[in-house]
């Protein structure tokens, strides 16, 4: 069933929902900016294509404190780092980033259970927001991803001066029907069935006139070695500045550290976003596994492409966002990459 | 003029000056630039890009290029010619192996500005006088030129090339620039004020590290930020003071040595204007110690190497109203 | 003594770091004519007040300070020749980064002491102790973590 209610009516919609729990939702902080905050009466939700940084932060936040030690004599006392999570409501988040919560649940849900991820996530009810002017840079459909149809607890279309919600999984239901849509003058006909499927088979169009239309993924599975060794990768590390910002903004990667920080009187460990373009990245006694920017760069693209899609039933470690196309330095993104391994193919 | 360097790239190695040449390529987009290397003719006139998105500084890329066998052809835009005259002067680059190509530069532009002006499904972008002239899938959208350049173009301090074995075009004019008026309208700002607009700005960082591997003055071979020993060693901000201690140290470890060519604020993933950490150092300097150019000259005495005895300020001079 | 709390207690925790050639014997000069300054000092004897890094001013702030003062020898008279002028030149530009940045001035200084001159490191001390239990505990560049209640 497809809501329909006026996009006047959207600020009402996001207070009713705060009422019910804590909400966030994409806010422009300016021309650059835009972030996920808590609502606040007042806040208008940011239409722009995409937050800077991923939707992930929410159920993998970039420091995650985990434990605090004491020493009083030769007693060491542990302190959980946990705090009770209440329910709260992620909205607006694209299709990119919906899809991106399953890659990460594949590796943080799978046994052993990671207990900080999945008590973040289990408290969260996701209402993804259908984009309407996808860019350039989006490649979702490369991955199977609908832009036009987003997955999620909820999912949200804004066209026509309409808001157009449907409920999806049973909590996204709940979360819907706990609302008083009455009240914002909603309506469920077939009318609102039909503008909806307007609203996706023009996105649709828009997207066939992308220049990264066609781009499709080789299934390289049963190719691992070959392309681990093959000459592509030189050319394509060259000129990698090790840097992190690709691993950094994007939504599916999961890589993470456990530090321990001394604070003179304790110590706090807490959990952090690593990057596999870090040379000290998985630091052992005896140095690190992969000593080139060469091995660092396939490492990242080898995972996302091939060693994910072995592991989990041939789906990708990328969603096609394009935050990596924006953000890298130098340029050298997955799309290159995509292309020389099927060149190299 | 992207012709006229294909020409020359190719011109060089086929008369054996060179065995590479390195310069830009694309992608799937015309923006979407790499820094390249290039071994044949053949690739050069296949890939070889130069336009209004080549802002990346090739200088870096000669630490590590011209130690190798053979010598390379770089193009270096004026800002770019700063920074490899402050990494001759510390003995970074093996001068033997490098052919610098000096190129004339109006100003780049970064896909990010216009995507972030709300131009999206860019397809093609031309200039038309004061204007770029962007082709998208939502039809055609224009942005004056100035709007679309990065800060550092519009500010721009210099499009002279003080180093160069050739050049293509004109030598170019050192420029009034205006590049000090940001810093100055934070200096007039209350401590409270400029408190908060810090962290405001450094709280978004995410250490990516993007803003130190593309600096050109950031060559050590293991950054106190990555050396486990040093006592500062994290890889993710976990509080207000380690994102505030990263970037006073990343710029004061630059200080005297930045040519405020400006890569840090184009790469920086989250916006955050990092220039300005810098240029307060160069101000600074130049009120202090004389008008400083890191980069100018090759050889030059870095204002932090240097002292006079009698003359130079006592540090209470901050104490006592700033220097301004 | 309560490092940074917010109580009525508060005492301000200062890091003197004293070179070992002039300020430190100025120091210690102080101390065998029994002149008296706050216990609030905490004093580091460096080599030379150029050994001084700008990580360690700030990892003084990140573990409580509430004031860092460094002291070496007076311009002209350092034992390695030079290393007060580098002291001159890179802290006032580190200090005017601070500022720049919105953290307290008065929280930082430099002074010239010399091993004669005892009663002047002690006047030094109370007048920067002074000036900061005036200013309070310091925020701007703490750690939250190293709070010791």
């Amino acid at each position: 069933m497809i809501t329909r209610i006026s996009s006047e009516k959207l600020p009402e919609l996001l207070q009713q929902i705060s009422e019910q729990e804590k909400l966030y939702i994409p806010v422009d902080k300016s021309d650059k900016l835009s972030v996920y905050e808590e609502y606040a009466p007042g806040k208008v939700m940011s239409l722009k294509l995409n937050t800077l940084r991923s939707a992930k932060d929410f159920f993998f936040p970039q420091v995650q404190p985990m434990a605090k030690f004491r020493m009083e004599g030769k007693k060491i006392e542990v302190m959980d780092q946990r705090t009770e999570t209440e329910d709260y409501c992620i909205f607006g988040v694209r299709a990119c980033d919906v899809r991106s919560f399953d890659v990460l649940d594949r590796v943080f849900l799978a046994d052993p259970v990671d207990t900080y991820y999945e008590d973040r996530r289990k408290h969260a009810t996701v209402v993804s927001f259908a984009c309407s002017e996808p860019s350039e840079t989006c490649f979702c459909h490369s991955f199977g991803i609908d832009a036009a149809k987003p997955d999620g607890d909820a999912r949200m279309w804004i066209a026509n001066g309409n808001v157009y919600l449907e409920g999806i999984t049973e909590k996204g239901e709940k979360l819907l029907q706990s609302l008083d849509l009455a009240a914002l003058g909603a309506a469920a006909d077939d009318a609102a069935v039909q503008e909806v499927e307007a609203e996706q088979q023009r996105v649709h169009e828009i997207q066939k006139r992308m220049p990264l239309y066609s781009l499709k993924p080789t299934d390289n599975r049963d190719k691992e070695l070959e392309i681990f060794n093959a000459p592509i990768w030189k050319e394509l590390s060259d000129k990698c500045l090790g840097c992190g910002s690709c691993t950094f903004v994007c939504p599916t990667c999961q890589c993470f550290d456990i530090e321990d920080f001394d604070s003179g009187h304790g110590v706090e460990r807490y959990r952090c976003w690593d990057s596999c373009m870090y040379k000290d990245f998985t630091m052992m006694a005896a140095g690190t596994p992969r000593k080139t920017q060469l091995e660092r760069f396939r490492q990242r693209f080898m995972h996302k492409l091939v060693y994910y899609p072995i592991r989990n039933d041939g789906i990708y470690s990328c969603v096609g966002c394009g935050r990596c196309l924006r953000r890298c330095p130098i340029h050298m993104n997955i799309v290159k990459v995509m292309k020389a391994m099927e060149e190299d193919a | 003029m992207q012709d006229e360097l294909i020409k020359r790239a190719c011109d060089l190695l086929a008369d054996g000056t060179v065995n590479r040449v390195l310069g830009w390529s694309a992608g799937d987009f015309f923006y979407d630039i790499t820094p390249t290397v290039f071994e044949s003719a053949e690739d050069v006139k296949k890939n070889f890009v130069y336009n209004d998105f080549c802002g990346a500084n090739l200088s870096k890329y000669l630490i590590a290029e011209s130690q190798k066998e053979g010598k390379i052809a770089v193009f270096l835009k004026p800002c770019d010619t700063y920074s490899f005259n402050q990494l001759m002067t510390e003995h970074r680059l093996v001068r033997d192996h490098i052919y610098a190509i000096g190129i004339e530069c109006d100003g780049k532009v970064s896909a990010e500005t216009l995507h972030d002006a709300g131009i999206h499904g860019i397809l093609n972008v031309q200039k038309d006088g004061d204007e770029l002239v962007c082709q998208t899938v939502y039809g055609e959208k224009r942005i004056a030129f100035d709007k679309a350049e990065d800060e550092r173009c519009r500010n721009c301090k210099s499009r002279k090339h003080v180093v160069y074995d050739e050049l293509l075009g004109p030598e170019g004019e050192v420029l009034d620039s205006h590049r000090f008026d940001e810093v100055e309208k934070l200096e007039a700002m209350t401590p409270e004020e400029r408190f908060s607009f810090w962290q405001g700005e450094l709280s978004r960082c995410i250490r990516c590290n993007a803003c130190r591997n593309v600096c050109p003055a950031c060559t050590c071979e293991l950054c106190v930020f990555d050396n486990p020993k040093s006592g500062v060693f994290s890889k993710a901000a976990s509080n207000d003071f380690e994102d505030a201690n990263f970037h006073i140290i990343r710029a004061f470890h630059v200080a005297g040595r930045c040519t405020d060519c400006g890569e840090c604020s184009r790469v920086c993933p989250e916006h955050i204007p990092l220039h300005l950490l810098n240029r307060k150092f160069i101000k600074d300097i130049d009120t202090l110690y004389g008008d400083y150019q890191a980069g100018e000259t090759e050889g030059q005495m870095s204002p932090l190497s240097a002292f006079t005895e009698q003359n130079d300020a006592e540090p209470s001079i901050v104490q006592k109203g700033g220097i301004h | 003594m309560q490092m940074t709390s917010d109580n009525e207690n508060w005492e301000p925790k200062i890091i003197a770091f004293c070179c070992n050639w002039c300020s430190y014997s100025g120091a210690d000069l102080a101390g065998t004519n029994r002149l008296s300054y706050p216990a609030n000092v905490k004093i580091i004897r460096v080599p030379c007040s150029c050994r001084i890094n700008p990580m360690f001013i700030l990892r003084a702030f990140q573990r409580g300070a509430d004031g860092v003062i460094l002291c070496g020898c007076h311009p002209g008279d350092c034992h390695y020749m030079t290393g007060n002028y580098h002291t001159r030149r890179r802290m006032t530009l580190l200090f005017s980064m601070l500022d720049f940045l919105g953290i307290e001035k008065e929280r930082t200084r430099v002074e010239w002491v010399s091993a004669a001159e005892g009663q002047r490191f002690v006047d030094v001390m109370n007048d920067f102790v002074g000036q900061i239990t005036e200013l309070g505990p310091s925020r701007r560049l703490e750690d939250l973590r190293c709070r010791t209640n």
